[in-house]
């Protein structure tokens, strides 16, 4: 049975992962920010077969917790921490106003990358593991409609590539999660189409990615060609667009 | 969202819901409260335009291995919780057609499958429920406790209130393997005895007809779980109906055809064999939305159970209109009450029937059908229905003036609008 700590736990594709980890017996430290969702999503977990769970409550402000939660977390050792919270601002309402931008970034960036600080001296200590990231195809270019939530997972994703490069001596995994439209209550607001992928199609890949030790995974595949595409353009075009 | 038969013209609104705490806030600004949206007509849609589905809330909170007893928020779906019961020896007591139905759907429509002749309808093995009335008010209903709310709960057609949970009593299984004779038959009369004869010695029973055959041909399946412990695996979907087309491949040719072809498939008189459970339960959910099959218009289910004297005569009309349906499904129902007040299965024969829809004709069929269901007595079941006027439905359902007392203020569906209107 495999220790797995998952943070932000009530997300749609942290909870499609932890129910397939549930499936596989495995025991799931489950932190989030409310307790009463945390207890429901518990014992959907170990009806489904989880070994057992542990829950967790954190703040993504009070980033001085975390060493103590991940010391409260860690047990005999983790074999995977699956980081998934975040949010996603509604670009208009936020981009000229800067306490709400920096919330985005508080959460999305400085609170993620706070807890992969409080765990890399543990994995490094422990000599394997993985800890895989839920970043964005949205860092990997600034684009009009979306760059406070672009500027915060390229943040995170520049964090973990960093952290992959000196874990990796250690025999630690970091996985880069970069998903394109996922259809979760993040974005139920958004109209979908071709392209959008559901959180349990998502949730597989994690899973896959981290089973066979990879850096950086798109999910779905596809979008390592059109994020490809976006980044080719050349700027002086790309700033007439209005993507 | 529409209905599964394609109702509304005006697509309904849908809300989400994640999470228990979230509810309040929802409730006070939705219609109706649905689940997967596999009701053919307009139970599902709510008079205001907005409907919440409940498939967010779609988790398991406990289940006993032991006693056979789970528990589960109401978004839930069937699939989910056989694939969850069945490798540990517990069964779903009741499952419809189709396991793409959420809990919540089935206590609301009170739904029944082939083996209602031993077991009765789904309502019969809910242990309690957790109704949420659109006020805030939270009530735990069951058999001994609030059990007024709970008779007008099970088959309440989502009316008195949001189903949060439920807790259902699963019956325990050698495995999911299914020992499966058919046999066919010729003229009604022969379906009734081979219906008799069944009686309780199989688990499941169910016949198929072809409609368009003036001697009432047919296929006459009974199963029940084989001794066989192999493991059952749910089936992939073969493929999904990408968009409706703007006219239906379904035709009076075609349906000839089908049903022809479909009936000789099988050569000999009797044939044993044995299935994957989820296979032969549910053969249509591995055609994704097949309801797109029907084109742009749509389609209109017609179930209605009567004495199974008349039977005969509602098959002759459908004959006559030439119109029929790849699927006609008959089946005899048992005798098993259920405790929802209005619950559609009572003793007779089932008859249920698709036809593409075609506006004024396919309506003048319909009441045709409806001036011999009432004659008889019969009753139409409502999470199939569009069309029931409000009399022929009060009379069929005469626990109506009970119900309406458990009615929330806050939900009303486009169903129970049509056949109130005029009480």
């Amino acid at each position: 049975m495999q220790r797995i700590l998952i943070i932000g736990a009530t997300s749609a594709i942290a909870m499609a992962t932890a129910r397939l980890l549930a499936q596989r017996g495995e025991f799931l430290v489950l932190a989030g920010r409310q307790q009463e969702r945390l207890q429901a999503l518990a014992a959907d977990l170990e009806a489904r077969g989880a070994g057992g769970t542990a829950l967790i409550e954190f703040d993504a402000v009070a980033t001085e917790d975390y060493q103590a939660l991940v010391a409260a977390a860690w047990g005999e050792g983790l074999d995977l921490v699956l980081l998934a919270h975040g949010v996603l601002p509604d670009q208009q309402a936020v981009q000229d106003d800067a306490a709400a931008t920096s919330r985005a970034l508080q959460v999305n960036a400085l609170s993620a990358i706070a807890w992969m600080a409080a765990l890399a001296s543990r994995f490094e200590a422990q000599g394997g593991g993985a800890i895989a990231v839920i970043s964005s195809v949205a860092g990997e270019r600034g684009r009009q409609s979306n760059y406070v939530y672009g500027a915060s997972k390229a943040a995170l994703t520049t964090y973990t590539d960093g952290l992959r490069n000196r874990l990796s001596k250690s025999g630690v995994t970091v996985l880069t999660i970069k998903p394109g439209f996922v259809d979760t209550p993040m974005t139920a607001g958004f109209k979908k189409g071709l392209l959008w992928a559901q959180p349990e199609a998502v949730a597989a890949g994690i899973l896959r990615a981290v089973e066979r030790g990879a850096g950086v995974v798109y999910l779905p595949w596809f979008w390592r060609y059109i994020m490809l595409v976006i980044k080719l353009i050349p700027e002086r075009l790309f700033i007439k667009l209005s993507l | 969202m529409r209905s599964w038969g394609g109702l509304p013209d005006q697509a309904q609104q849908q809300r989400r819901v994640q999470w228990r705490d979230q509810l309040p806030g929802l409730l006070a600004e939705i219609g109706l409260v649905a689940g997967l949206g596999r009701s053919y007509g307009d139970v599902g849609l709510a008079a205001n335009g907005v409907v919440l589905s409940s498939t967010g809330l779609d988790r398991v909170l406990a289940f006993d291995r032991e006693l056979g007893v789970v528990r589960c928020e109401a978004g839930v779906n069937l699939g989910d919780l056989l694939q969850l019961c069945i490798p540990t020896g517990w069964m779903l007591p009741v499952v419809p057609g189709s396991q793409f139905v959420t809990v919540g759907g089935a206590i609301a429509n009170d739904v029944h499958g082939k083996n209602h002749h031993v077991r009765g309808c789904f309502g019969r093995h809910v242990r309690g429920l957790l109704l949420q009335r659109t006020d805030g008010e939270e009530l735990w209903c069951s058999p001994q406790q609030n059990q007024h709310w709970f008779n007008a709960t099970v088959a309440g057609l989502g009316l008195t209130g949001c189903i949060v949970e439920a807790e259902i009593q699963l019956i325990p299984i050698t495995g999911a393997l299914l020992d499966i004779e058919t046999i066919k038959f010729e003229g009604l009369e022969d379906f009734l005895a081979l219906s008799a004869e069944t009686g309780d010695g199989f688990e499941y029973s169910v016949a198929w007809i072809d409609c368009l055959s003036k001697r009432s041909r047919g296929h006459f399946t009974r199963a029940n779980f084989s001794e066989q412990q192999l493991p059952v695996e749910p089936v992939a979907p073969l493929f999904s109906v990408p968009f409706a087309p703007p006219f239906s491949p379904v035709n009076a040719l075609s349906l000839r055809l089908f049903n022809s072809a479909y009936y000789h498939r099988q050569r000999a008189r009797r044939l044993a064999s044995t299935a994957n459970f989820y296979q032969w339960m549910f053969p249509l959910d591995r055609i994704g939305n097949w309801n797109r099959l029907y084109g742009r218009r749509g389609f209109r289910q017609y179930q209605c159970v009567v004495q199974a004297e008349a039977v005969a005569d509602l098959l002759q009309i459908i004959r006559r209109a030439g119109t029929g349906s790849l699927l006609a499904v008959l089946k005899q129902f048992g005798a098993i009450k259920s405790p929802g007040l209005l619950s559609f299965p009572r003793p007779g024969v089932t008859l249920a029937l698709d036809f593409p829809w075609r506006g004024e004709p396919t309506l003048e069929l319909f009441r045709q059908l409806d001036a011999v269901v009432v004659s008889v007595g019969g009753a139409i079941y409502p999470a199939k229905d569009a069309h029931m006027g409000g009399v022929d439905f009060r009379r069929a359902y005469p626990s109506w003036e009970i119900m309406e007392q458990y009615c929330d203020p806050g939900l009303l569906s486009l169903f129970w609008q049509r056949v109130m209107e005029d009480a």
